[in-house]
């Protein structure tokens, strides 16, 4: 039996910065309550992770969970633990007003990484958020746009961050962000 | 003539020569010029043409007012036309041509208006060319456009790259002149994120040119201090290069970072637009000077006295051996000074003021330069360049005493603060009688969200006049929107006379001389077109601007502005603050289109949505149909087919064994919650709340005035959960009306909705052999017993976890087959293969078009166009009654919806067998009030049906059901017409059975 295949089969651009496809990688949808102690139980239990505060992403292991509005999270784990995982928190939640999806095949997440400074400037071209390091740092998400299309991005450390996008439109934000690579650092953000 | 000195040059290093050409002709400059110094020290004062009477013009300015001297740049995909000389770094190899000109610059044929300037008058346009109407297209139009406009348009694809950067600051200066550079120093001291933006490529502004002491050293010194202090504080990012573009609502910034422009091989973007957001902005813009209105002003030659200076300081140019300063001002004293210490002959200062000038004066006067008080221009002489002035008094009305030759003069009628970017965003301006300037007044700046000023000014753009005032300013100012506490820094103070407001030269001077007095230089306006627009009786100074079109050109009325304005009001006899001034937007130069496309070009200029079978379409025939931002095969062409023969074969293929298509981009709408049945009946004209968990149902939506506005097929999951199929376009559109209602009407309503579009591949097997299909896949029973029509499953197909749903666009046998996406291409291929033995093929959006009309199945955005509703269409089946509420219930009720004369859905068959073109209207007996003929109905979705051998059509016809049998008839664009008979909309198995087998 065959496997299933990320939206660009792990294409990957090289230079200074490298911008890679990566994935397939399991994501499910979460809406509910978040301040909710059997919501978050049901969440730490599935995760490891606790419910993160308003732009932020906790992180547990290779899972993590990131918050996406004030009624929705993205949770992130491997992607052949996600149909349990629906499960679980069907089961755990069960009785409760809640909505759980796996949206691990309409994603495709993007790694990029470099020097710490041209790694945020590759994304700041595109996105309108604040990505300097006292505004953007380990723990932070945000939810924007990249150019044109919707993304989500966060740092997994200093010169590397992930980005998501729609699978659809895979091929469009990685060319974004080869062509934002290729281009050549800014200056702006001072660090490495 | 013009000639680079010996000495001099601050900014050169005369150490690297550059080569360039202009139209043409080879010359030489060093690293450090700009073209325009460039130009001049190889004596080309003729720079180009004026727009409208192709009068020779020179360069008056030395920075991004300069009217006159635009050239085209560059050449084949670097070629880019109105490109200011002032602001033009030159590089080595640098190519540039003059604008404006036929056949050539030196000898223009055009100038021909400038005799005929009496018969080209303000509002010459709206004069002439009234009548007759046919003229304006075939005659004035093509000789306007022949003989105006400046630049060319460039051929070429721009080879260039460009890009945009999003930056967060607290505090951001533009301007990098002194007091943009305290303004940074000052600010940065309270540790906040600070940028200053400077436009030029040096910094400073015109401080070393003028001279003076700041904190105990001479300024150029301070300048460069501070500028190294500013580079070492990390909270601090200088950009040179870089103008402040457009300030907008919250605190919005464009910068515009010219990175390549002077060394257009380097590597890397050529522009980068900076798109700020900061807390505050201090605008630390200088001023620019004003020419004065005397005749002949626009000869080559006659320069601001600013401008003069700087050629000679910065670049060790002298504009010509002999020069005449005229002056309502100490500060052009400076040039008169700069040029005698340089060894030049300063003819005569002409000094309007009847008292002269100040200490400035005092030291021209020890130079020995001759100063004469109350004395002014009466005319220029000269064509291409200056060769003297006639001298009169300024108080008269222009009777030459004497002819003074001379090969330059430098002018100044006094400085304008650089109010621009402080007036972007709605910061008002007071006049400032001493200074005749407006300048930002502080009490009333562009207000923010939380209603405070978020832009102030500082240094000479808050109409600071002298250099003590200026950083005294710069820290005041900095230290208020910084919260900070700050000294200014020791500047000694300076001695200088009042400037006296000159708007006409001489104050009397007659029409003659005021018809060859300009005003604006690059669109021709002079002093007399301005008051003949005052006679005329314009007031507005907004519409003077657009009748005479002063300052309308590229440059925006920099030089002009002022001046005309004042003409205005001295002609309407009001003061000059009552006239106001028109209004300013960005950006303050123009900026390059690259830069605004960023980098949004080629494959990135658009996002292009693809399916996960997308390749596999690409290479095996597709033709492609852009639907919303995705791409669908319209069909698969096979070699030597039309598309037509390719749709033929399709939807036989689909009628008679089996065809496959990709549905994936019908949108996947998840509702679920407690609330969610109630929830759907809302959204859907139909009740879905009483859809059983397994089981599929079409269903209508219509917006809150009634219109149908999607359709899809519902399939309840479990009690809680419902999946909602739209169509491709309506996924993200109907997605966000459901959050809508959800989160500002029902947010009672304990409903979540999530948009799994993409989540799925979806593959319809369509036709009698789709279940064998499926069969051979295995892994689930597709049988009509277990999975009945309207049904849904889920279960295994060919080994991968599959929901099946059985429904049926087409009237056939037909299973959509949904996958997770990442395995959407694998079971395209299984199907294929499994497919093989009924010769299985793939369809297009044109075969499911054509399947659906012959089943007269309804499309959205084809049989509806936003003002058709279900009931128009036949759908009452779908439109429940027992419903309390549903959206666009009540608006179904209004007597229009409910008129029994609304159109209504039919089908067409042609007498002829042929189709009917799209859109077509059906004619009725006589005219209507316009005198166009009558219609009773249009054609909205016309095909050839392969299946029965003729054209097929549905329409909206009046009292159509009713009229069963009726031929109407529709014309064509040729002249001829087509008759239809009406007839009902499904041509094609009318009693499903095909699709319930």
């Amino acid at each position: 039996m065959s496997e299933a295949v990320s939206a660009l089969n792990n294409a990957y651009a090289k230079g200074a910065i490298t911008v890679q496809e990566v994935g397939p990688q399991g994501m499910i949808t979460l809406r509910g309550d978040l301040s909710d102690a059997a919501f978050g139980a049901a969440v730490a239990q599935v995760t490891g992770a606790s419910v993160p505060g308003q732009r932020k992403i906790t992180h547990a292991g290779a899972n993590a969970v990131a918050w996406m509005s004030p009624d929705e999270l993205l949770i992130l784990l491997p992607y052949a633990e996600v149909g349990a995982a629906v499960s679980s928190l069907n089961a755990a939640l069960a009785g409760t007003h809640f909505l759980a999806v796996n949206v691990s095949d309409a994603r495709a997440l993007f790694r990029v990484t470099g020097k710490p400074g041209p790694v945020r400037e590759v994304i700041a071209k595109l996105a309108p958020a604040d990505l300097s390091p006292d505004a953007f740092a380990l723990g932070d998400i945000r939810r924007t746009r990249l150019a044109q299309v919707a993304a989500a991005f966060w740092l997994t450390q200093e010169g590397e961050a992930n980005l998501v996008c729609f699978r659809s439109v895979a091929r469009y934000a990685f060319d974004l962000l080869a062509t934002s690579a290729a281009a050549g650092p800014v200056g702006f953000f001072r660090q490495g | 003539m013009s000639t680079r000195m010996a000495t001099g040059g601050r900014l050169l290093n005369k150490g690297k020569p550059l080569r360039f050409s202009f139209n043409g002709k080879n010359f030489k400059g060093y690293e450090g010029d700009t073209l325009a110094s460039a130009l001049l020290a190889n004596d080309q004062m003729l720079v180009g043409r004026s727009f409208k009477y192709h009068r020779p013009r020179g360069i008056v300015a030395s920075g991004a007012e300069e009217p006159n001297a635009l050239v085209g740049l560059g050449r084949d995909g670097r070629f880019e036309p109105n490109q200011r000389v002032t602001t033009t770094e030159l590089f080595d190899g640098l190519e540039s041509e003059s604008q404006n000109h036929w056949p050539s610059l030196e000898f223009d044929v055009g100038v021909v208006n400038n005799y005929a300037a009496r018969f080209l008058p303000a509002g010459f346009y709206y004069k002439t060319f009234m009548a007759p109407r046919a003229a304006w297209k075939h005659l004035f139009e093509p000789i306007v456009r022949q003989s105006a406009g400046l630049g060319k348009v460039p051929k070429d694809r721009d080879v260039d790259t460009y890009e945009h950067f999003y930056a967060f600051v607290d505090v951001l200066v533009i301007g990098g002149g002194v007091a943009g550079l305290q303004a940074a120093k000052v600010a940065a001291t309270s540790g906040k994120k600070v940028m200053l933006i400077e436009q030029s490529a040096h910094w400073g502004g015109r401080a070393p040119v003028d001279g003076g002491e700041v904190d105990g050293k001479p300024v150029a010194d301070w300048i460069e201090q501070t500028v190294s202090d500013l580079r070492n504080l990390p909270n601090v990012t200088l950009r040179s290069r870089c103008m402040g573009a457009g300030v907008y609502d919250h605190g919005y910034v464009l910068g515009y970072e010219r990175l390549t422009d002077h060394a257009p091989m380097a590597a890397g973007p050529r522009h980068r637009l900076w798109r700020i957001r900061t807390g505050q902005v201090i605008t630390a813009t200088g001023a620019i000077e004003r020419p004065i209105s005397f005749a002949g002003n626009d000869i080559p030659g006659v320069m601001l006295a600013s401008a003069v200076r700087d050629y000679l300081v910065n670049y060790g140019v002298s504009i010509g051996d002999r020069t005449v300063v005229v002056t309502n001002n100490d500060d052009a004293y400076r040039t008169a000074i700069a040029l005698k210490q340089a060894g030049m002959i300063v003819s005569a200062i002409l000094d309007a003021r009847p008292t002269g000038g100040g200490a400035l004066a005092e030291e021209a006067r020890a130079l020995g330069i001759r100063i004469e008080a109350g004395k002014a221009i009466a005319k220029v002489h000269g064509g291409k360049r200056v060769t003297g002035v006639s001298v009169c008094l300024h108080a008269g009305e222009g009777a030459a005493l004497e002819t003074i030759p001379c090969d330059a003069v430098a002018m100044s009628g006094g400085w304008s603060p650089v109010v621009h970017l402080w007036s972007h965003c709605g910061g008002k301006l007071i006049w400032d009688e001493a200074n005749a300037m407006f300048r930002p007044d502080p009490s009333r700046p562009p207000l923010g969200a939380d209603g405070a000023g978020y832009v102030a000014t500082a240094g000479t753009a808050s109409g600071a006049m002298h250099l003590a005032d200026v950083m005294a300013d710069a820290a005041a100012v900095a230290a208020k929107v910084a919260g900070v506490e700050a000294d200014a820094p020791a500047v000694p103070a300076t001695d200088e006379a009042p400037m006296m407001p000159v708007w006409l030269m001489p104050q009397g001077a007659g029409v003659k001389l005021r018809m060859k007095s300009w005003l604006d230089y690059q669109n021709d306006v002079k002093v007399s077109d301005v008051q003949l627009a005052a006679r005329e009786g314009y007031e507005s100074v907004e519409h003077t601007k657009r009748y005479t079109t002063l300052g309308m050109a590229t440059d925006q009325g920099k030089l002009s502005n002022i001046n005309g304005l004042a003409i205005l009001s001295d002609a309407l006899d009001q003061p000059i603050p009552m006239t106001g001034t028109t209004t300013f937007r960005p950006p303050y130069t123009p900026i390059s289109f690259g830069a605004i496309a960023g980098a949004a070009r080629d494959e990135i200029f658009q996002p292009l949505r693809r399916t996960p079978m997308h390749e596999w379409h690409e290479a095996n025939g597709a033709d492609w149909e852009p639907v919303g931002m995705w791409r669908r095969p319209f069909c698969y062409l096979r070699a030597g087919e039309t598309t037509h023969q390719a749709v033929n074969r399709e939807i036989l293929q689909v009628r008679n064994s089996v065809g496959m298509l990709d549905a994936s981009t019908l949108g996947k709408l998840i509702v679920k919650g407690p609330d969610a049945g109630k929830f759907m009946d809302l959204m859907y004209t139909n009740l879905m709340s009483t859809l059983k968990p397994g089981k599929c149902r079409y269903g209508l939506m219509c917006s809150d005035n009634g219109f149908l506005i999607d359709d899809g097929v519902v399939a309840r999951i479990d009690e809680d959960t419902f999946l909602c199929h739209t169509t491709t376009g309506g996924a993200d559109r109907i997605h966000a009306h459901m959050e809508e209602w959800l989160q500002t009407e029902w947010w009672d309503l304990k409903v979540y909705v999530a948009n799994a579009t993409e989540q799925y591949a979806q593959i319809a097997v369509v036709g009698p052999n789709a279940r064998k299909v499926l069969e051979k896949l295995g892994g689930m029973d597709v049988s009509k017993e277990t999975l009945p029509f309207m049904d849904w499953k889920d279960g295994t197909l060919a080994g991968m976890p599959v929901r099946v749903y059985r429904i049926s666009f087409s009237g056939e046998l037909s299973y959509e087959i949904a996958v997770d996406a990442g395995r959407g291409q694998e079971l395209w291929d299984k199907i294929r293969e499994a497919g093989a033995e009924f010769d299985i093929m793939p369809y297009g959006t044109e075969t499911l078009h054509v399947l659906r009309a012959e089943k007269g199945f309804i499309m959205i955005g084809d049989e509806t166009d936003g003002t058709v509703i279900p009931q128009d269409l036949g759908l009452n089946w779908a439109i429940s009654k027992k419903k309390e509420d549903f959206i666009g219930k009540r608006a179904q009720t209004r007597s229009h919806m409910a008129d029994p004369n609304r159109w209504k859905l039919v089908g067409l068959e042609t007498l002829d067998g042929s189709v009917i073109p799209d859109g077509a209207y059906a004619m009725a007996e006589g005219v209507n009030a316009n005198g166009q003929r009558n219609t009773q109905g249009r054609v909205t979705s016309t095909y050839h049906s392969p299946t029965l051998g003729k054209g097929i059509a549905m329409g909206l016809v009046l009292h159509g059901p009713d009229r069963m049998g009726e031929v109407i008839e529709f014309p064509k664009v040729d002249g001829t017409s087509v008759k239809a008979r009406i007839c009902d909309p499904v041509f094609y198995d009318k009693d499903g059975e095909k699709q319930n087998v």
